[in-house]
């Protein structure tokens, strides 16, 4: 097959409406999926830009393109437009709004009009953060943290900053409660809780973390607020007020919030490994418990960013042992994934080589974790590169390369062509070699008592710093090639139609691109979604009545 | 949603008595706070406070009227907000 020819247009073609309010307007949950896409990459590659910027200046010691206050500004917004608007909003809104709706047979989302709601807020929220860089004092010099007293008396322009998170903390709320109504209730007839998928098991267990930690962010975001411009001494230990506080309520969710990134991530994961190693998974009720596992333990574990603040050793030390706690339904499933792919006759495609690297990747961050967890050595490298390193190994290495994983599996599926494979796989080696020389050096700078948030360091740091930045050029390099070469493939490549990875999920049994409302009649379900045998059954059968 | 219950509906007689109830509490609130209780006093409002939003969640926001699974979702969201107090009290108890 070539581009020349005509591809099934499935959703793209049914609307009353035509143009952008047929985007912006519609209550689809694949076209809403595709607006969480489009905002949450674009924000995706501002951040990366930002990052790169970031390493330039480090590339030499002293000033190099930028100055003290401008690096602050930076650094700060790339954390806040890289988390909050790009990778806690990027699973749920964007494939999990695609995809989990058809992965349990439903036409549609519980609440589809709060669902569109949902992105406008997370549009607003997005643009107020934007205008807060160029209004005001300027952009926010705080870190993605916001920490107090800093983040009260700084003259630059924190509190529409705040403003616009908290604003996208109720679009966050709004789609964890519609995600959580849906599973519960649009199951299709025979979609029982064990025949659910484990992508559509950790956007549950997600969810339930997005209702139950985001109001703490949104009201700790709003004291901010009022100590700002009320004075009201809320954490000002002068007027009785306590700054510990601040770092207890921000990391209640803020800690969480790594799991609003993660979690999505393994269902992804999860979802990939079995279809190209032809194998069912391995250890199905033990991956899909410990989501909620990580998502219950992970809830209880958010003073171990405090360990220096001043914290009482006793808390220390209970934060310190949920912490390790929390490394137990992780290990679960890594290896379950490394269970299922023993023996597996596996393809490496685009999505796999993601996926396998997320693996590698995700288990190099969460064991440097467990080193950031223990509270001893936890004071040697806490507030130093070995922090930004490991946090860039589970979120970036992990969560964003299960992003592309997710890129390259599922989207083909929703456009109906497919982009080229070599490029792909090139991109993809360029990706996970610049990322480890740029993260792993900066982990061991962090050893060696480099510390983060600096703009200038010791001499002694040069080479390695130098080795960094090169890093981040090799890694954009393999971004740009994959950029390039998937959004040129689908919207110009050769036609992608039927189940060509042999997924036994519930979006693989649908038209490609979906119809509207995914399905040409409501499906019954009568298998795991990862029963290949059923699946090839099925062509059997189906071969057969053609017969 | 109600998990298959009907909705139900409350006679005016009832939220007036809840309301009155509230109100009760309120004075009972400002009482409290004028007893020399020393520790007694955070236990006491505390106690009042937990006395009177049940009264709201059950009666105002018609959770006794609800299904078990509401019930219990509700008891989730509970328990992990005393979860939070609790330990980032632990915190400040022990610094």
């Amino acid at each position: 097959m070539n581009s020349a020819e005509p591809v099934e247009r499935g959703f793209w073609n049914d609307t009353g409406t035509t143009g952008i309010s047929s985007w912006i307007f519609s209550s689809d949950h694949k076209r809403i999926g595709l607006l969480y896409f489009y905002s949450t990459f674009g924000f995706f590659l501002v951040g990366v830009v930002l990052g790169l910027l970031l390493r330039i200046e480090l590339m030499a010691p002293g000033r190099t393109i930028m100055g003290p206050q401008t690096y602050n500004a930076l650094f700060t917004v790339h954390g806040v437009v890289m988390i909050f608007l790009f990778i806690i909003p990027g699973f749920q809104g964007s494939f999990g709004n695609l995809v989990m709706p058809i992965q349990i047979g439903a036409r549609d989302v519980a609440f589809p009009r709060l669902n569109l709601f949902s992105w406008w807020l997370y549009m607003a929220g997005a643009v107020i953060i934007l205008t807060s860089l160029v209004t005001g004092g300027g952009p926010p010099d705080t870190g993605w943290t916001f920490y107090v007293p800093f983040s009260a008396r700084t003259g630059t322009n924190v509190s529409l900053a705040v403003f616009g998170v908290f604003i996208i903390g109720f679009s966050s709320i709004l789609t964890g409660l519609n995600f959580v109504t849906t599973i519960h209730r649009l199951r299709a007839p025979g979609m029982s809780w064990d025949r659910l998928s484990l992508y559509v098991w950790s956007l549950y267990a997600t969810a339930w973390v997005q209702i139950l930690a985001t109001p703490i962010l949104a009201i700790t975001l709003v004291l901010v607020m009022a100590e700002r411009m009320l004075g009201t001494g809320l954490f000002d230990p002068a007027k009785g007020g306590d700054p510990l506080m601040y770092q207890h309520l921000f990391w209640i969710y803020s800690h969480p919030a790594v799991y609003i990134m993660i979690l999505p991530a393994m269902g992804v994961v999860s979802d990939i490994i079995p279809v190209f190693s032809r194998k069912p998974i391995f250890g199905y009720k033990f991956i899909a418990f410990s989501s909620l596992a990580i998502a219950a333990f992970g809830s209880l574990v958010w003073g171990h960013h405090m360990f220096t603040s001043g914290m009482s050793d006793r808390a220390v030390m209970v934060f310190s042992f949920l912490t390790f706690i929390v490394a137990i339904p992780s290990a679960i499933k890594v290896f379950n994934w490394v269970s299922t792919l023993y023996k597996g006759s596996i393809s490496l495609e685009a999505p796999m080589l993601f996926a396998l690297s997320f693996i590698i990747l995700f288990s190099i961050g969460g064991l440097s974790g467990l080193i950031l967890g223990a509270a001893a050595t936890d004071i040697h490298v806490h507030d130093t590169q070995f922090v930004v390193g490991h946090f860039h190994y589970v979120i970036f290495g992990g969560a964003g390369f299960a992003f592309f994983a997710a890129m390259h599996y599922w989207l083909p599926k929703f456009y109906g062509r497919r982009y080229a494979e070599k490029p792909a796989v090139m991109a993809w080696t360029l990706m996970f070699i610049g990322f480890n020389v740029m993260y792993f050096t900066m982990q061991v700078l962090g050893m060696r008592g480099m510390p983060r948030r600096y703009y200038d360091y010791l001499p002694e740091f040069a080479r390695l710093n130098l080795v960094a930045t090169i890093g981040s050029w090799i890694l954009a390099t393999g971004l740009i090639i994959m950029v390039v070469n998937l959004f040129r493939g689908l919207w110009w490549g050769p036609p992608f139609s039927g189940n060509p990875w042999g997924g036994a999920t519930l979006e693989w049994s649908t038209p490609t691109p979906p119809p509207t409302e995914n399905f040409l009649e409501e499906p019954t379900v009568t298998h795991g979604p990862y029963d290949f045998s059923a699946l090839e059954r099925e062509v059997i059968k189906t071969g057969e009545e053609t017969a | 949603m109600s998990d298959g219950t009907p909705h139900h509906i409350l006679g005016y007689n009832t939220l007036i008595k809840v309301w009155l109830a509230l109100l009760l509490l309120t004075a009972l609130t400002v009482w409290v706070a004028h007893l020399n209780l020393a520790i007694g006093h955070v236990w006491g409002s505390l106690a009042i406070a937990c006395l009177k939003s049940g009264l709201v969640i059950a009666f105002f926001m018609h959770m006794r009227y609800e299904g078990r699974l509401l019930r219990w979702l509700l008891f989730l969201t509970l328990t992990t907000l005393a979860i939070y107090i609790g330990l980032t009290f632990f915190d400040v108890l022990y610094r």
